[in-house]
């Protein structure tokens, strides 16, 4: 992974050791201002971030139900999950995949392109686009619990299958929320629509940012349409922002997934049908309280995240310090 | 009546009047304005949904057909939601009260501690600098979701299970927000600090009176993508509270509206208290989004 970070910079604080080369602990205790400013985060970071990747990295090895001893087993748990848990092969593996390519990408895109035309719009009116199109990400989660099942009401009464009836795309009411079929595309959709969170923040405002010459400077050198802006001009320009807003679409599609769980008022949804990694995790965690084998399908997870945020550093990333 | 009618009539002309005030439209724009503003609509029915919903009363929630927009507008549910539940053992003002007790609590929190990382990182060299800003990177696709377990033995076993620092301590660690206020401090000059240190001035003193001034962008942003993520989630008191009286604002939403298809009693209630969640982050939003997108455009990771 390709990180950048910046060289010596001109004018630091540190207090000037005597010795021409000082060792490392004189070093740290010349600094150690800097570790009281950042050692609040890094206590908290470890804690909370750092410790339980690893313990659920060494957990995933164990049989452990909470109460008595965790038992080492090797790597039983991954081999029952990738050869007997049937639920997890028939429902969870595809479900998370097409979830998360379509909410992944596909939100990630339309975060873009909703950007991308915002800044088409002359100044005064952006404001206001920007606020519609980014308040849904506000209104994910808990909040709207209410509200979907009052749209998506089985009955005649819902919104949703009132209007289709009234139009005659229906002749008889529908159970959205009950009827796998439609279970997961109702998913992607409030996904969907939730998705322009916090990266198409970041991608508006680099846009913003973009020099007007070098669109001038383009059509100079033979860029003719729109298009050819976008990919030769406009994305390399913003490629660190784009970046930004590709590990917020991994890390959001991950937590969009909660969804299901609040659409089917359980973490199990019906038949199965919109039944995510994050779910399954959660089934065997808080219900059957197999914590090693919890354990081991987060592994699974974060390496899926990893991947995901890999592939968006080699898109994205900058390569002159890799 | 005339008042509205002037009212309607002023705001259509001030938005028509900035379009027009902007030069050169061309066809292009024209086609984006359209398209965009039918979408922006589409994509507000579910909101401009929420805000009717928790204004209609009982005889109107159930209605066939059913309407999208509330006919006699009451204060009806929100009246409910504070007087009916505050006969119930744990009243609604308690989860609002642990809400904004610990939202506002760990907003200060996350702004304190990652605002001193933040400056750490990214004006001061020491050893270790790059390889823990670079977990920092790495840890922007940290999920809590995926490790709950582990993160609940962590908290069982420091101690705070049953307090309110279990709503607070696990928000505190938050890398976007180091990861924000870092790239927004490396835009202040560094003649700038070096000036006040000449003149002796102590890194703490620079930090309070240089730094953090100048990253009011920042921090307000900071506090905005905090506050988002405290006031809605879940997590804690799912996991690391049982006494319902410390529980959170959400989690009494989720315990209202959990299989609300079938149980229509409380949906006025549910509404109201959904919008109660909701209008807070839009409120806050509205108020800074300038200086969000000014923070926004230095997000990028190079």
């Amino acid at each position: 992974m390709s990180v950048a970070t910046e060289s010596a910079k001109p004018g630091q604080p540190t207090v000037r050791t005597r010795v021409a080369r000082p060792g490392l602990l004189s070093r740290i205790w010349a600094n150690r201002i800097s570790y009281i400013f950042i050692g609040p985060f890094l206590i908290t970071f470890v804690l909370f971030i750092l410790v339980p990747v690893v313990v659920a990295i060494g957990l995933s090895f164990f049989s452990f139900n909470a109460i008595s001893m965790p038992k080492f087993i090797g790597w039983d748990n991954f081999l029952a999950i990738l050869s007997q848990d049937r639920i997890f092969l028939q429902y969870a593996i595809p479900n998370t995949f097409k979830f998360a390519l379509i909410v992944g990408p596909g939100g990630y895109m339309m975060s873009f392109f909703l950007a991308w035309l915002i800044n088409q719009l002359p100044k005064g009116v952006r404001d206001w686009f920007t606020l519609a199109i980014y308040a849904p990400s506000l209104a994910s989660g808990v909040a709207f619990a209410v509200v979907w099942p009052v749209i998506f009401s089985g009955d005649r009464v819902g919104y949703l299958n009132n209007l289709l009836l009234n139009w005659g795309i229906l002749d008889q009411p529908v159970l959205w929320l009950q009827d796998p079929k439609y279970f997961m595309y109702i998913m992607i959709g409030i996904s969907l629509w939730a998705s322009m969170g916090v990266g198409f923040l970041a991608m508006l405002a680099g846009l913003q940012t973009v020099n007007k010459e070098l669109y001038e400077a383009g059509a100079i050198d033979g860029i003719s349409n729109r298009l050819q802006e976008i990919f030769y001009l406009t994305i390399p320009a913003i490629k660190p922002q784009m970046l930004f807003g590709a590990v917020m679409a991994v890390v959001g599609t991950l937590k969009a997934g909660a969804i299901g769980a609040i659409l089917a008022g359980s973490p199990i949804t019906p038949q199965y049908s919109g039944h995510l990694m994050i779910n399954h995790i959660d089934d065997f965690a808080i219900i059957r309280y197999e914590l090693g084998y919890a354990a081991a399908l987060s592994v699974l997870l974060l390496l899926l995240v990893y991947g995901a945020t890999k592939l968006s550093f080699q898109l994205f990333g900058s390569k002159e310090d890799e | 009546m005339k008042t509205l009618q002037m009212m309607t009539r002023r705001s259509g002309v001030s938005l028509a009047r900035a379009w027009r005030k902007a030069k050169a439209v061309d066809w292009f724009q024209r086609i984006t304005f359209l398209g965009l503003l039918l979408l922006a609509v589409f994509m507000a029915l579910p909101i401009i949904f929420i805000f009717n919903h928790a204004f209609k009363p009982i005889n109107e929630l159930f209605l066939y057909p059913p309407r999208f927009i509330v006919q006699e507008p009451t204060l009806e549910n929100f009246r409910d939601l504070f007087l009916k539940t505050q006969s119930l053992v744990i009243p609604f003002t308690r989860y609002l009260f642990n809400s904004l007790l610990t939202t506002s609590l760990t907003m200060i929190g996350v702004i304190g501690v990652s605002s001193m990382a933040a400056y750490a990182f990214s004006k001061h060299v020491f050893p270790g600098s790059k390889f823990f800003f670079a977990l920092t990177i790495f840890a922007l696709m940290f999920a809590p979701e995926a490790v709950a377990i582990p993160r609940y033995l962590v908290i069982a076993n420091i101690g705070i299970m049953n307090t309110y620092f279990a709503h607070i301590i696990p928000l505190i660690a938050a890398p976007t927000s180091v990861f924000l206020m870092k790239q927004f401090v490396d835009q202040i000059p560094n003649e700038l600090m070096e000036a006040a240190r000449i003149d002796g001035a102590k890194e703490w003193l620079i930090f309070f009176r240089i730094v953090m001034p100048v990253c009011t962008p920042a921090i307000a942003t900071v506090a905005i993508l905090t506050f988002q993520g405290a006031w809605s989630q879940t997590e804690t008191s799912n996991l690391y509270i049982q006494v319902e009286s410390m529980k959170t604002l959400p989690y009494y939403v989720m315990t209202l509206t959990n299989g609300l298809a079938n149980n229509v009693v409380g949906q006025g209630i549910a509404a109201a208290v959904g919008l109660i969640m909701f209008v807070p982050n839009l409120i806050i939003f509205l108020v800074s989004q300038r200086r969000v997108l000014a923070t926004m455009a230095h997000s990028g990771i190079k």
